[in-house]
């Protein structure tokens, strides 16, 4: 069985699955954009002390499932979310829900996904797909990152549902409830201010040294001693991490500051302020600093540059572009107050 | 990023699938296109399994010193560290810490064996003897 579902190719796993359950649940104007954006996905944090793969834990966008679950909340639809302890009620569960002819979505790691090539598996258990049919013992999946559709035996599907370690999915199931009157542009409007003032909050406000602005700052601060603290090994390999998380699919931390950037354009045939147009620019250019940055720290990790100049340069970059984000989360503040 | 920028460099999604990237057209509106990848993150991806295969690498001399033991190698092997192979196995951490010295794992029994064995998708056989 197959449901009459349209696969929405998307730049990030989270803003896809809400993009298509959303449409298919009936609410027309979601887009990948608008999504990020109403859902506040716009972050950065950096947890010194927490090792991802052996380098700190970096991460360029809100925690997983909360895009979701504000964008939503944000237009009145309720989330159900279901964990499970075994296997056996998860696996029915879905079932269940594919037979009334509904999508749902999975959380899951990516170790053991089969689908993705061997060079992309690591033990990252917050991959988001949808699953849209079973034939036989198959099911049939809507990965947002993929161009096309792939499927999963019910052992494949088992397996990675119940992957283990950090933010271990635990048979995670999400959908969105129904959808009893359909959701209005001047909902969409509202939803929209209301994912500004929260990003903003998130980026400038959150005390201490480790989150939003804030945080890209302090690492731009400490990336200029990870050579003479680290050796130059061990600098490369969490310089190498950093890019990782920023452009890797489905991570995208430069390509998220475009989909912001993209969000305000089209936040703006919403609120026609112009001033959106104008942040949307600026978000534009913090994205490309961000990819400039990339590009030295991939001069580093080649080995192409190796002194303590080129890790200020890099540091530099990083202080530079917590100061643009800065400057533009400020004046969307303002604008949004505005609204 | 322009969208005649979007980088179209060779990765190892070749094959498998293109990626959406977002930039911004002449008339400066934003646009998506497809990407085939970007060296500048292929390289990163590279470095990261280079990082990885010197862990295996070391993991094996250790083992061939007797200073740890065969699930030292496919911890790393399977990118797994103390926390993750807890999670999978069942075991404490610091059970785990005891079984990657040589002695202790020499002496553990055919029921913890399997359970390691069965994480690493290996026989108890192939846990035992690596090499």
């Amino acid at each position: 069985m197959k449901l009459d579902f349209e696969h929405i190719q998307t730049a990030h796993c989270e803003n896809g699955v809400s993009v298509s359950l959303l449409k298919h649940a009936g609410v027309h104007q979601m887009t990948e954009p608008l999504a990020f954006g109403i859902g506040s996905g716009l972050f950065y944090i950096i947890l010194s002390v927490v090792k991802v793969n052996n380098a700190p834990l970096i991460s360029f966008r809100t925690m997983p499932g909360k895009i979701f679950q504000r964008t939503c909340q944000s237009l009145g639809v309720a989330v159900v979310r279901k964990k499970f302890v075994s296997k056996e009620s998860a696996q029915r569960a879905l079932d269940e829900r594919l037979q009334q002819g509904l999508p749902a979505a999975c959380q899951v790691g990516v170790y053991y996904l089969t689908y993705f090539p061997k060079e992309y598996r690591f033990h990252f258990n917050a991959h988001n797909l949808i699953v849209i049919g079973k034939e036989g013992d198959n099911y049939l999946i809507s990965d947002p990152v993929m161009e096309g559709l792939h499927t999963l035996s019910s052992y494949e599907l088992e397996r990675v549902r119940f992957a283990k370690g950090p933010l271990a999915p635990r048979g995670q199931l999400y959908y969105p409830g129904t959808i009893s009157k359909p959701v209005t542009d001047d909902q969409i409007k509202a939803a929209i201010i209301k994912g500004i003032k929260r990003n903003v909050r998130d980026m400038l406000n959150i005390p201490g040294f480790f989150a939003g602005v804030s945080g890209i700052q302090h690492t731009g601060k400490k990336i200029k001693t990870w050579k003479s603290k680290l050796g130059d090994d061990k600098a490369r390999s969490y310089l190498a991490q950093l890019v990782r998380m920023q452009e890797e699919i489905g991570t995208g931390g430069g390509g998220f500051r475009f989909i912001y950037g993209a969000f305000l354009q089209q936040s703006h045939a919403y609120h026609p302020v112009d001033e959106l147009l104008d942040l949307s620019v600026q978000f534009t250019k913090a994205g490309d600093r961000w990819r400039d940055a990339a590009i030295q720290a991939a001069g580093i990790y080649k080995g192409r540059l190796q002194s303590q100049a080129d890790y200020n340069v890099m540091g530099d970059m990083l202080i530079e572009i917590a100061a643009m984000e800065k400057k533009a989360f400020t004046e969307l503040k303002a604008v949004a107050k505005q609204l | 990023m322009k969208k005649q920028e979007i980088p179209q460099d060779p990765s190892a999604l070749n094959n498998v699938t293109k990626e959406v990237a977002y930039a911004v057209d002449d008339a400066g509106n934003y646009t998506t296109d497809l990407s085939t990848g970007w060296s500048v993150k292929a390289e990163a991806l590279d470095h990261a399994w280079q990082d990885i295969e010197k862990r295996v690498a070391d993991a094996r001399a250790k083992i061939e010193r007797k200073e740890a033991s065969p699930l030292l190698y496919f911890m790393e092997k399977k990118l797994m560290d103390i926390k993750i192979l807890s999670a999978y196995t069942g075991f404490w951490g610091i059970t785990i810490k005891r079984h990657l010295r040589y002695g202790p794992f020499k002496k553990l029994n055919q029921k913890r064996l399997e359970k390691y064995a069965e994480v690493f998708d290996i026989s108890v056989d192939e846990l035992k003897n690596p090499f």
